[in-house]
């Protein structure tokens, strides 16, 4: 069954698309935990899928609703860029409302159920050509970008204030990290789904953080992480016919807590 | 007379109907070592962020080329689990602010070692920032500014939490560039002994004006009293500058 399962076209798809999202997803979330910003993400995630049952109930395609309600929250949050304890109750509110929204638009959508189920909880083996096609596409380009702004981005997330002063655009650099943040979890939505973005977002950048204080070294690490994870997840879920997203949030979190566990043996020596 | 680096011509502050700067005029010639001094809340630190371009000013101008600031924010402590060393800290003035991923040449690694081993923190640019203690922190904070090759130092408080002998460190770092390379320092702080060997003129930030001279000039009696409108007395022990009967009784010139 398993053997067969990988000479399938569906497999190879979800394969590509799940190393796709894992890579993206593992060099924003260092950059996403060095900000602080995994409760953003966890809002902009939720937002995504407000945005996915509004375009169903009004017939559009849901991951085209996923993306604007992502990228809708996404820009809000960074131009407003607020800080500490503001920025908290703020998401918070916002995201409570956006879920209450949610839950009004999947009242109202008639449709076949599985179309709101797979927002929540994704469905990598959905995944068709196309759909790969559109992941690859905004992946490179968050790729892109994150090289470019690579070496302001570090500066301005550890250091505002002389970044400031060294006219590194530190405001314009916060709007475009949730706009990466918003597109990167739009992206991973589709393969772990809304409720459990922070698993591909968070999870490898913290745990690469336990084990590194190498800037280059924490983003392979990342990366490193999310792709085992991803690509074990979908594996496991070929031999055994639980969820995915179950296989890839176990993995993760094991890595996490092996980092958690390998950085406190260290720093007592 | 060379053209200024900084010039402050008629600077005012206020916020809400609390005054903290008025008609604030002064100029910073190349190469000098100007001490900010006066009680918390004069305004101290909102100068130099004006001087950053970070805050508005209510009134007047500030004329600076800012394209090369090297900046020593007042101290913040980093977070424990920072994943970031000593020495990426002082990278990011070395190009912190350019585009692209970026590799460093040998001769740019040479250059953040050497800086990084002025401040005597050679032991330190690999361990992670946020296991350092403040002052270790302080000291690669200074080795980032200094590292940017700048034309202005603007410092708000640099020698917090540094022991005796690296405040000295510190202290002969910051003039021997204002010497060799002509980097006016800005230097705010609350004790001016540690500088008192090397600063040219102090402008002096009291609660009922301000004043700038040099350290003579400023620091006395009659000058300290007119800033605080109040009597103050300025005494000299053993070559070091003491202000006693300020209200504010933390900013004292510390006998250290």
């Amino acid at each position: 069954m398993f053997t067969t399962l990988l000479g399938e076209h569906f497999v190879h798809t979800a394969l590509l698309a799940g190393a796709v999202v894992a890579i993206v997803s593992g060099a924003i979330g260092v950059f996403v935990v060095m900000r602080g910003l995994s409760f953003a993400v966890h809002a902009i995630s939720e937002l995504g899928f407000t945005g996915a049952t509004g375009a169903l109930v009004i017939g559009l395609n849901p991951v085209a609703g996923m993306i604007g309600g992502s990228l809708a929250i996404g820009a809000t949050l960074g131009v407003l860029s607020l800080r500490g304890r503001e920025r908290d109750s703020a998401i918070g509110a916002v995201l409570a409302f956006g879920l209450g929204l949610g839950v009004l638009f999947l009242s109202l959508y008639q449709g076949y159920a599985t179309a709101a189920t797979n927002i929540l909880f994704g469905s990598i083996v959905g995944v068709d050509d196309a759909q790969l096609g559109v992941l690859a596409a905004v992946a490179a380009l968050v790729l892109i970008a994150l090289a470019v702004l690579y070496r302001p981005l570090y500066f301005a997330a550890i250091d505002p204030e002389v970044a400031a002063a060294r006219r590194v655009p530190v405001r314009m650099l916060s709007v475009a990290i949730f706009l990466l943040v918003a597109l990167t979890t739009a992206e991973a939505i589709q393969v772990v789904g809304v409720l459990l973005v922070l698993t591909l977002v968070i999870t490898p950048a913290a745990a690469a953080q336990r084990l590194t204080v190498r800037p280059g070294l924490t983003l392979l690490l990342s990366i490193g992480i999310a792709l085992v994870s991803t690509e074990g997840g979908i594996l496991l879920s070929l031999a055994k016919a639980w969820p995915t997203s179950f296989f890839i949030s176990s993995i993760s979190f094991a890595f996490y807590v092996a980092a958690r566990i390998a950085s406190y043996a260290r720093s007592r020596g | 007379m060379t053209q200024p680096v900084i010039t402050v011509e008629g600077l005012g502050l206020r916020f809400g109907d609390r005054e903290l700067l008025r008609d604030l005029t002064f100029e910073i010639q190349r190469g000098e070592f100007l001490a900010v001094l006066g009680p918390n809340g004069a305004g101290k630190t909102s100068l130099l962020r004006i001087l950053l371009g970070q805050l508005e000013s209510s009134s007047g101008r500030v004329v600076l080329d800012r394209s090369r600031i090297g900046y020593v924010p007042q101290q913040r402590v980093f977070d424990r689990d920072l994943p970031l060393r000593g020495r990426d800290l002082v990278r990011f003035g070395l190009d912190g602010n350019r585009w692209g991923v970026g590799r460093l040449s040998a001769s740019d690694r040479r250059r953040i070692d050497d800086v990084i081993a002025s401040v005597g923190a050679a032991a330190l640019a690999d361990a992670p920032l946020g296991l350092l203690s403040g002052g270790e922190q302080q000291r690669l904070r200074v080795a980032q500014a200094l590292v940017s090759d700048p034309s202005v130092l603007l410092a708000d408080e640099p020698l917090l939490s540094l022991d005796l002998a690296y405040q000295q460190v510190i202290v002969r770092l910051l003039d021997e560039r204002r010497r060799s390379a002509g980097t006016p320092v800005v230097f705010v702080t609350h004790d001016v002994n540690p500088i008192l060997d090397v600063v040219d003129r102090v402008l002096y930030l009291g609660p009922d004006g301000w004043a700038i001279g040099s350290v003579d000039d400023v620091l006395n009696t009659e000058t300290l009293s007119r800033l605080y409108g109040i009597d103050v007395d300025v005494l000299r022990v053993r070559g070091r500058v003491v202000v006693v009967g300020t209200p504010d009784a933390e900013h004292v010139h510390h006998v250290h």
